[in-house]
C-alpha cells in the first residue's frame, strides 16, 4: 500500500465530504421544494455553472477512459477533443432558449418540457424513462473511476475488505447529496476541478521531460496508430467513424439528464452563454489528459512488474494511474488520484439527481398520485436518489465491469434518440407527439440492434451503402432513421387529419426574459393538459 | 425593460468550428509538428481555443455587451 498517497487521498476526501454536508446551507432556502433541493433555485452565476457543468460533463471516467482509448487504439481515441469543440457552438443558440422556456415554466426536467410542448403523457414518459436508463450506467462507471484509483492506491481490491473503500465512499456521497441536494456537487465541484488543473499542468510539464519532449512521445507510438485510417475505395476507413462519433456524442452529451439539471441550475441565459465561452478551457484540459495515453506508451507501464497485477484487473484503465505513480512522487500521486476520485463524486451526484426529478415528475406524478405537494415531491426525490445510487453499487459490485462499460455504451446510443422530441421542438412545433413516439421506438430499436450486432463490443456500425462501406457510431446513424419515421408519421397524421395536441407553450417563452418579474411565470404544469 | 433583438446574422460564425471539424483530410496527417507534436493534435487543441474565441466574438457582436437584464 502507497501510505503517503492514501493520506492526501483520505485528506481530501474528507474535506470534500464537510463541504459536502455544509453546502445546505449555502444560498439558504427552503430544501423541501424540488426547485431547490434539485435545481438549487436557478440561482447559479456564471462562475459556479462553470465549475458545475465542467465537474459535471467531464467525469472521472472520462479521465481515465480517453487516455485508455488513446493508449489502446491511438488516434481515433482523441475523438473527445472535436466533440467537445462541436459541442458549444451548438449550446450557445440551444440552451438559451431550453433554459428559458424552462424558467418561464417551472420545468426541472427536459421531459417536462416535451409534456407541455407536445401535450403528451407518454412522449414525455418516453423520454423520461431515457434518460433514467441511460444515467444509471454511466454513475457505476464513475465508480469504476474510484475503483480504479483505490487499487491504484494498493489497497487491496478483491473480497469484503476490497469493496469497503468503495462502499463508504458512496454512503457519503449518498449521504450528503440526501441533506444538500444539488448544492453539495456544486461546492465540490470547484475543489474538483482546481485539483484537477494543478494535476493535469503538473502532468504535461512534468512528464513530457522526464520522457525528453513530445517528439520522443511520439514516437514511441505505433506509427499506424497517429493518425486515422485514410478512406479507400470501397471504406470511409477512420474518417466516417472519427466524424460520426464526435458529432454523435456531442449532440447526446447534452441530452444526459444531469447535463440538463446542472444547465437549468443557472441564474439565467446570459450565464449560459458565457459558459459556451469558457466551458472550452476544460476541453483543452480533455485534450493534454488524452495524450497521457501516448506518455503513457512511452514511459512503457505496461511492461513494469509493479503494475502487471492492476493491468490485469483494470485493463487499458489502469494506463494513467499507472502513469501517475510512475512520474510523480507519492504524495503528488495522492492529490492526483483524489482529483480523479472527487472528480467521480460530483457527476455521480448529480445524474442521481436528475434520475430522482425525472422519476419523481414524470413517471410518479404523472401516472402514479398526481396530488403530491411539493413536501412530498422531494421526499419522494431524496429517496429515489437513494434507490439509484444503490441500485448502481450493486451493479458495480455484483457484475463484471464490463457489463457496465457495455451499457453505459448503449446508453449514449439510447440517449440520442430523445434529440427530434426536445431540440426540434425548441424552434417548432412541425413534428406530431406519435411521429415523435414512433421515431423515438425506431431509433432505440435500430440503435441497439446495430450495437447487438457487434456482439455489444462496440458502437461503430459498418453501414453499407451501394458496397461502400461507412463504419460509423451507430447512435447517429439510429438517429437519422429515428427523424425519418418521425417525418414520416407526422405527414401521415396530417393527411389522416388526426386531432393534433394542445402546446402549452408560446414563441415568446424560447426568447430571453425581458424582465426578471416574476408574475411573466407560469411555474405549474400540474394543469396543462395531455391528450393521452 | 426589454431587450434589444440579437444581430442573428453573426451567429453563421458559429459554423466555423465545425468545417475546421469536418475537413479531416486537411488536418489528418503529421507535418507539420509543433514542438514534435503531429499536426493532427495540434490543430485540434488549437481549435478548441478558437471555437472558444468564435463564440466570445459572437456573444458580442450579438448581443452587445451581454450586460443587460440582471442576468450574471
Amino acid at each position: 500500500m502507497n501510505v503517503t498517497a492514501t493520506i492526501v487521498f483520505v485528506a481530501l476526501f474528507g474535506l470534500v465530504t464537510v463541504l459536502g454536508f455544509f453546502a445546505s446551507r449555502w444560498k439558504k432556502a427552503d430544501l423541501d421544494s424540488l426547485q431547490e433541493w434539485g435545481l438549487a433555485g436557478r440561482r447559479f452565476g456564471t462562475l459556479i455553472t462553470w465549475f458545475l457543468l465542467g465537474g459535471d460533463l467531464y467525469t472521472a471516467y472520462t479521465f481515465i477512459a480517453v487516455p485508455a482509448l488513446i493508449f489502446g487504439v491511438g488516434a481515433y481515441g482523441f475523438f473527445g477533443v472535436p466533440y467537445t469543440i462541436l459541442v458549444y457552438p451548438f449550446a450557445f443558440l440551444v440552451f438559451p432558449r431550453l433554459w428559458a422556456v424552462a424558467h418561464r415554466h417551472g420545468f426541472i426536467t427536459p421531459a417536462d418540457f416535451v409534456r407541455a410542448r407536445y401535450g403528451s403523457r407518454w412522449l414525455a414518459l418516453a423520454i423520461a424513462i431515457t434518460g433514467i436508463v441511460a444515467t444509471m450506467p454511466y454513475i457505476a462507471l464513475q465508480l469504476v473511476g474510484i475503483e480504479v484509483v483505490i487499487g491504484a492506491l494498493g489497497l487491496p481490491t478483491t473480497g469484503f475488505l476490497g469493496e469497503l473503500p468503495l462502499i463508504v465512499a458512496f454512503a457519503i456521497l449518498a449521504a450528503y447529496t440526501y441533506t444538500s441536494g444539488l448544492r453539495a456537487p456544486a461546492m465540490i465541484a470547484v475543489v474538483k476541478d482546481m485539483l484537477i488543473y494543478i494535476t493535469i499542468i503538473a502532468a504535461i510539464i512534468v512528464i513530457p521531460a522526464q520522457l525528453g519532449g513530445y517528439a520522443k512521445i511520439f514516437a514511441a507510438a505505433a506509427p499506424d496508430n497517429l493518425l486515422l485510417k485514410s478512406p479507400t475505395a470501397d471504406s470511409a476507413g477512420g474518417y466516417s467513424s472519427f466524424l460520426t462519433a464526435s458529432i454523435g456524442s456531442a449532440l447526446a452529451l447534452f441530452l444526459y439528464p444531469h447535463a440538463m439539471t446542472a444547465m437549468f441550475s443557472a441564474s439565467g441565459t446570459n450565464a449560459l452563454r458565457r459558459n459556451t465561452v469558457w466551458l472550452p478551457a476544460y476541453s483543452l484540459v480533455l485534450g493534454f489528459i488524452a495524450l497521457l495515453g501516448f506518455m503513457a506508451i512511452a514511459a512503457g507501464v505496461k511492461n513494469l512488474p509493479e503494475y502487471s497485477a492492476q493491468f490485469q484487473q483494470y485493463g487499458t484503465n489502469f494506463a494513467v494511474p499507472a502513469l501517475f505513480l510512475h512520474s510523480f512522487p507519492s504524495w503528488f500521486a495522492g492529490i492526483a488520484f483524489a482529483a480523479i476520485g472527487i472528480g467521480a463524486l460530483v457527476p455521480a451526484a448529480i445524474m442521481s439527481i436528475a434520475a430522482a426529478n425525472l422519476y419523481t415528475r414524470n413517471v410518479h406524478r404523472e401516472f402514479i398520485n398526481p396530488n403530491v405537494n411539493s413536501k412530498q415531491e422531494t421526499q419522494l426525490a431524496k429517496t429515489v436518489s437513494l434507490v439509484v445510487k444503490l441500485g448502481a453499487l450493486a451493479f458495480i459490485l455484483l457484475l463484471p465491469m464490463q457489463y457496465a462499460i457495455q451499457l453505459q455504451l448503449l446508453g449514449g446510443v439510447w440517449m440520442i434518440q430523445t434529440l427530434p422530441a426536445i431540440f426540434p421542438g425548441l424552434y417548432t412545433r412541425w413534428f406530431d407527439h406519435r411521429g415523435l413516439l414512433l421515431g423515438w421506438v425506431a431509433g432505440i430499436v435500430s440503435g441497439t440492434g446495430m450495437v447487438a450486432s457487434t456482439g455489444f463490443k462496440s458502437s461503430t456500425y459498418p453501414l453499407e451503402i451501394f458496397g461502400y462501406t461507412l463504419p460509423g457510431y451507430a447512435a447517429v446513424y439510429a438517429l437519422l432513421l429515428n427523424f425519418a419515421v418521425s417525418a414520416a408519421i407526422t405527414v401521415l397524421v396530417r393527411l389522416l387529419g388526426l386531432k393534433p395536441a394542445p402546446d402549452a407553450t408560446v414563441a415568446q417563452d424560447y426568447e430571453d426574459p425581458a424582465t426578471d418579474d416574476a408574475s411573466s411565470l407560469r411555474p405549474d404544469i400540474s394543469n396543462v393538459p395531455a391528450v393521452d | 425593460m426589454s431587450h434589444p433583438r440579437p444581430k442573428k446574422i453573426w451567429y453563421w460564425l458559429l459554423t466555423l468550428p465545425y468545417i475546421a471539424i469536418f475537413w479531416l483530410p486537411f488536418y489528418n496527417r503529421i507535418e507539420p509538428t509543433l514542438f514534435g507534436m503531429p499536426f493532427f493534435y495540434w490543430y485540434q487543441l488549437l481549435w478548441v481555443v478558437l471555437s472558444s474565441v468564435i463564440i466570445a466574438l459572437v456573444f458580442k457582436l450579438a448581443h452587445g455587451s451581454g450586460k443587460r437584464g440582471g442576468q450574471s
